[in-house]
């Protein structure tokens, strides 16, 4: 079964995740990804999620969800007890994302993130131009009700997983439904143009 | 109570080596079942009643004529839809409403057993009620549920019975009975064997019964169902049928007089002696230390589907008490949900109408059938 009213970026992380793996997606809202997994690869997910609503929702369609945040209830997943953990777009929004992406590579072999780059032209012309803090498709907060409290770049992620010595093995970025590679060669480029990144990462 | 001889009833005869270390064989289990039990067997959901809970669920109690104690979330176009599910419920092993209890009558001296009757666990109650899947010749339940004692018996029942059940939805519970629920139970049945009355659970020989002491013990407890800000929003300082405080000992306060009339109600349709049973096998109730300290040992052959579900308010079975269960399910990787409810009614919550919760077991049962 194909759910074709899903974001192109789920449809890119679908892609990435093999058959018959064990998934964890955090940030599950209201299982849209965890479902396609489900129907379309074999896959019994888990989900970890806030919004009680969401959770009623993920339950109606048959989904396992624990209501938690990924700060404080990773812990109660056990070592390597997932192959993936997905964490969309919500990297940004927590206090310590280094501890999150600590907890994620704990629990699961590979952690996939994906971040909406503070980079990007529009953002940065925002600022530079319109002297405000940005406002867009991916970042659509004003600066006093954003939850984001840590933006990055693509770039940023880049030179973060070098320091913190994460192999960072397939960076991937999306444009009008096209996929692209992100390298060390093209990173000044897809950091200005590309508004989101989709990171694959792994213990060294 | 000519209508006890009515209820359903099923006489196990298979012997049944309780925890205590006594066999029990021969003995009643009084049930009452809901829908239609459809031809692949496979609708069935055995409920799992409360302490003071019988197996009358919904509709209306044929003994007591009150409703039935679950009347919110299971019945016809119901959350639990029993147009399209068969729900059973069976009265708990010590409790007093026909299945083998202290009010049962020992064939041999004539008199109801009283404190002779076997101090059970709630490992007891569940493998007892497991001989009504035989009955009923189903393999596998859709699924189990209970709250509070019958969320107790459903985490005990997946263990026993890896295989017997498709989905568990434990509600409001614990893995281990805290010392605050011990001590809460404690408070009940000193409160019962202080009565005169009890004598050594003698009383069901005698015309007299230990009432005040049941009452007193049903007011306590009722307190630790609710919490802080519901009784303050619906009682307040209130008085009852006065406008001035009478500078005496009577009712004045409407909560007094709320507590004074659920213990007077209560002594009417439960037995003294099955309160202090019952109690007692809560207190016993530790799944963690049946597996030697190990609670996800507990599920760790089950292919169970769990939900798990705490309310806010709940300070007697407390959302971290249960968020312990949902851990050690994904200690062994067990398939587990889990969601808070937010809700002001207490531990009670799971008894009434509080609609998130409705929606939410309604929502995980149509899912997965």
């Amino acid at each position: 079964m194909l759910i074709t009213n899903m974001k192109e970026e789920f449809k890119v992380i679908a892609n990435l995740i093999e058959d018959n793996t064990r998934v964890l997606d955090v940030g599950c809202g209201d299982g849209t990804l965890m479902e396609y997994l489900k129907k379309n690869k074999n896959i019994d997910p888990r989900g970890l999620e806030l919004s009680k609503k969401k959770i009623q929702e993920s339950f109606g369609k048959g989904l396992s969800v624990i209501e938690g945040n990924a700060e404080t209830d990773l812990k109660q997943f056990p070592d390597k007890s997932f192959n993936y953990a997905i964490l969309s777009q919500t990297l940004q929004a927590f206090y310590n994302p280094e501890k999150v992406l600590d907890e994620l590579l704990r629990v699961a072999n590979i952690a996939i993130i994906t971040i909406p780059n503070f980079a990007y032209i529009n953002v940065r012309l925002q600022l530079l131009i319109k002297g405000k803090m940005p406002v867009t498709k991916n970042l659509p907060d004003e600066w006093y009700n954003t939850p984001n409290l840590h933006m990055c770049s693509i770039k940023d992620f880049f030179e973060f997983c070098e320091k913190k010595n994460l192999n960072l093995f397939k960076a991937l970025t999306i444009k009008n439904q096209k996929i692209s590679e992100i390298n060390k060669r093209n990173l000044f480029f897809k950091n200005l143009f590309s508004e989101l990144g989709i990171f694959l990462i792994k213990k060294k | 109570m000519s209508k006890m001889k009515e209820l359903k009833k099923i006489i196990v005869n298979k012997p049944l080596k309780l925890d205590c270390g006594e066999t029990i064989n021969n003995y009643p289990i009084a049930y009452e079942t809901y829908g239609k039990l459809n031809e692949k067997k496979d609708n069935a959901i055995l409920a799992f009643h409360a302490l003071t809970g019988d197996q009358f669920l919904t509709g209306i109690n044929p003994v007591t004529n009150k409703k039935g104690w679950w009347t919110y979330l299971i019945g016809p176009s119901k959350p639990i839809d029993t147009n399209k599910f068969f729900v059973i419920c069976a009265n708990v092993i010590g409790g007093c409403m026909g299945s083998f209890g202290p009010s049962t009558v020992d064939e041999k001296s004539k008199k109801p057993l009283g404190t002779n009757f076997p101090v059970i666990t709630i490992n007891d109650m569940v493998n007892a009620q497991y001989n009504l899947l035989d009955h009923f010749k189903i393999k596998k339940l859709f699924c189990v549920i209970g709250g509070s004692m019958g969320g107790m018996q459903v985490l005990q029942f997946v263990s026993n019975f890896p295989d017997a059940a498709k989905n568990a939805i434990p509600i409001a519970c614990t893995a281990n009975h805290s010392a605050q629920n011990i001590a809460f139970n404690e408070l009940a049945r000193q409160s019962i064997m202080a009565d005169n009355n009890w004598d050594k659970g003698n009383y069901v020989n005698k015309e007299k019964s230990p009432d005040k002491g049941l009452a007193v013990a049903r007011m306590a407890a009722h307190i630790t169902y609710l919490s802080q800000k519901g009784l303050q929003e619906k009682f307040g300082r209130k008085l009852q049928e006065t406008d001035n405080i009478n500078f005496g000992f009577d009712a004045d306060f409407q909560i007094e007089s709320y507590l004074r009339y659920q213990g007077s109600v209560f002594v009417d349709r439960f037995d003294a002696n099955s309160y202090l049973y019952i109690t007692r096998a809560m207190d016993y109730f530790d799944l963690t230390k049946q597996y030697n300290g190990k609670l996800s040992d507990a599920f760790k052959n089950c292919s169970t589907k769990f939900l798990v579900i705490s309310f806010t308010s709940d300070w007697l079975y407390p959302t971290h008490e249960n968020k312990d269960i949902v851990i050690a399910l994904n200690a062994c990787g067990a398939d587990v949900g889990f969601i808070e409810i937010i809700s002001d009614k207490g531990h009670d919550s799971f008894l009434l109408d509080v609609p998130e919760f409705l929606t939410t077991i309604k929502k995980f049962v149509d899912a997965n059938y």
